[in-house]
C-alpha cells in the first residue's frame, strides 16, 4: 500500500449534499438489485402467479371475476411487497454496508426514504406496470382498470414505506420473517380497503375521488412519518447486534 | 497540548447482565494511536462501536471536541471513519463501484483518485471485478482504500489486519503511523502484534480489570 495518495486531515468542509448522497444509495441500491434479476422476478413472479390461480381455484365465472378481481389483485399485490421486504435492508446489515449508511453525515431518515424508493422502483412499480394485463384478465372492465392501476400506484409507495419501518425493526432477529408479517399486516389493512374499495366504486360507476385523495393522504402521511420511524429502527437494531 | 478529539467520561456499557467495562475515562488527541487490547468477548468491538456512535446502550458521556457529542451528530461523522468487521462491501459491485457508493456520501473525489487508491491497496487490475470472485482480503482491502483518500481526522479501525497479507499489514502499519505523525487520531482493536512507536494501550480486562 502506498501512501502517497493520502489527502491529508482537513477541516470539516461542506462536502457532499444530502441530495448526491441520496441519489449515491438509489443507484448503489438500483446496481445490486440488476446484478441478482432473480430477486426482482420472484414478488413479480407471485404476483402474476397467486392471480392466475383464483379463476383456476375458485371459479372462472366473468361475474365473480369482476366481482373479486379487484380483492385478488389488491391481496397479491400486497402480499408479494410483504414477501419482498426482508431483503431491504437485510443484505446491507449482512455486508456492513448498513453501518456505513448510519454513520453518514447526511440526515438518516432522508436515506432512508432513498432507499424506500429504491424499493418501490424494484416492487411496486413493475406491480403497477403489470396490473393492467393482469386486470384484463380478471375481466375488469376499461375504467375500472385505469383506476385500479391508480390505486396501485398511490398505494405501492404506503406498502413499500411502511413495510421499511418492519423491516428495520426485525433486522436484528435470525429468522424476522413471521414477526414481520404479523407487525406489518394490520398497517397494510387500511390501504387495502381503501385500494379495492375504490375500484368496486368505480365499476359501480360512482365517484373515486373522495376515496382517491383519501389513498393520496395515506401516501403523504407514510412518506413524512415513515422515514423518521425506520431511522430510528434502524438505529435501535444496530445498537443491539 | 492540544484538544482532545474525543473524550470519554466514566463511560460504563452492561451486556447480558454482565459488565463489560466502567468509569472507564480516556481522551483520545490528535497525533495518537490507541490499542484497544483484551481477550475475546471483553468488549472491544463494543467500545468501539459506541465510540463511533454505533451502539447507544452506554452511561457515561461521549464528548466530541469538549462538548456533548449529541448535539453535534453531523460534525462528528464528517470527522469520523469506521471500519468495522464487516467491511461495507457490495458482493455484486465491483470495487470502483463500491468505493464510489462509500465516498459519495462523504466527498465528491473523481474517478481517477479512486482508482489509484484501489491500485494503492493491491488491487490495480481487479478495480472493475465483481468483489464476490475476489478473496477474503482482496475485499478487505476494498475497505481499507478508504484509508488512502480519507481526510477524516478520527479513524476507528476494528479488526484492520483481519485476513491481510504480510506485506499489506506492513504497509498498513506505515500507513498509520504516518498518519498519526500527520496529526491524525487512530483508535484499533487487532490481535495481531502491533508495534508502533507512539501507541497507547487501553486493556479492558473482561470485566474484572483495566488500566489506562
Amino acid at each position: 500500500m502506498t501512501t502517497e495518495f493520502t489527502v491529508g486531515l482537513r477541516a470539516p468542509e461542506a462536502s457532499v449534499g444530502t441530495a448526491t448522497a441520496m441519489k449515491a444509495v438509489f443507484v448503489r441500491d438500483l446496481k445490486t438489485a440488476f446484478r441478482q434479476p432473480q430477486d426482482l422476478l420472484n414478488p413479480l413472479l407471485f404476483f402474476v402467479m397467486v392471480v392466475t390461480l383464483f379463476p383456476l381455484g375458485v371459479s372462472p365465472e366473468v361475474s365473480f371475476l369482476q366481482q373479486a378481481g379487484s380483492g385478488i389483485l389488491w391481496v397479491a399485490a400486497l402480499l408479494s411487497v410483504l414477501l419482498s421486504l426482508d431483503h431491504l435492508y437485510r443484505h446491507d446489515f449482512d455486508d456492513g454496508t448498513l453501518e456505513q449508511l448510519v454513520l453518514q453525515p447526511q440526515p438518516l431518515f432522508l436515506l432512508v426514504l432513498a432507499k424506500s424508493l429504491a424499493h418501490w422502483v424494484l416492487t411496486g412499480l413493475p406491480l403497477v406496470l403489470l396490473a393492467p394485463v393482469l386486470g384484463v384478465m380478471v375481466h375488469l372492465e376499461g375504467n375500472s382498470v385505469a383506476v385500479l392501476c391508480l390505486t396501485l400506484l398511490i398505494g405501492t409507495p404506503v406498502l413499500s414505506l411502511i413495510g421499511s419501518i418492519g423491516a428495520a425493526l426485525t433486522l436484528g432477529l435470525r429468522s424476522a420473517g413471521v414477526l414481520l408479517s404479523l407487525l406489518i399486516i394490520p398497517l397494510y389493512i387500511p390501504v387495502l380497503i381503501f385500494g379495492t374499495g375504490t375500484v368496486m366504486a368505480a365499476s359501480e360507476g360512482a365517484s373515486v375521488e373522495g376515496q382517491l385523495a383519501l389513498m393520496g393522504a395515506f401516501l403523504v402521511l407514510a412518506l413524512t412519518l415513515a422515514p423518521f420511524a425506520s431511522a430510528a429502527a434502524l438505529r435501535i437494531s444496530l445498537s443491539n447486534s | 497540548m492540544s484538544e482532545p478529539l474525543l473524550q470519554a467520561v466514566n463511560l460504563e456499557c452492561e451486556r447480558d447482565d454482565r459488565v463489560l467495562f466502567r468509569d472507564l475515562s480516556f481522551s483520545i488527541l490528535p497525533g495518537t494511536l490507541i490499542r484497544v487490547e483484551g481477550p475475546n468477548g471483553s468488549g472491544k468491538t463494543t467500545l468501539l462501536r459506541i465510540l463511533a456512535g454505533l451502539n447507544d446502550s452506554y452511561s457515561g458521556d461521549l464528548l466530541w471536541r469538549g462538548k456533548n457529542r449529541h448535539g453535534y451528530r453531523e460534525e462528528f461523522l464528517r470527522n469520523m471513519l469506521y471500519l468495522g468487521h464487516r467491511p461495507g462491501i457490495k458482493p455484486l459491485l465491483t470495487p470502483m463501484e463500491n468505493l464510489r457508493a462509500l465516498m459519495d456520501g462523504r466527498r465528491s473525489l473523481p474517478d481517477r483518485i479512486l482508482w489509484q487508491a484501489l491500485e494503492g491497496t493491491g488491487l490495480g487490475g481487479f478495480q472493475t471485478v465483481p468483489c464476490r470472485n475476489l478473496s477474503a482480503g482482496q475485499q478487505r482491502r476494498v475497505a481499507l482504500a478508504r484509508l488512502l483518500i480519507a481526510d477524516e481526522p478520527l479513524w476507528i479501525l476494528d479488526e484492520v489486519f483481519t485476513a491481510i497479507d504480510i506485506q499489506g499489514v506492513g504497509a498498513l502499519e506505515r500507513l498509520l503511523v504516518e498518519r498519526v505523525e500527520n496529526g491524525g487520531a487512530i483508535v484499533v482493536t487487532t490481535h495481531h502484534d502491533l508495534q508502533l512507536p507512539s501507541m497507547q494501550r487501553l486493556t479492558l480486562g473482561g470485566g474484572d480489570g483495566y488500566d489506562y
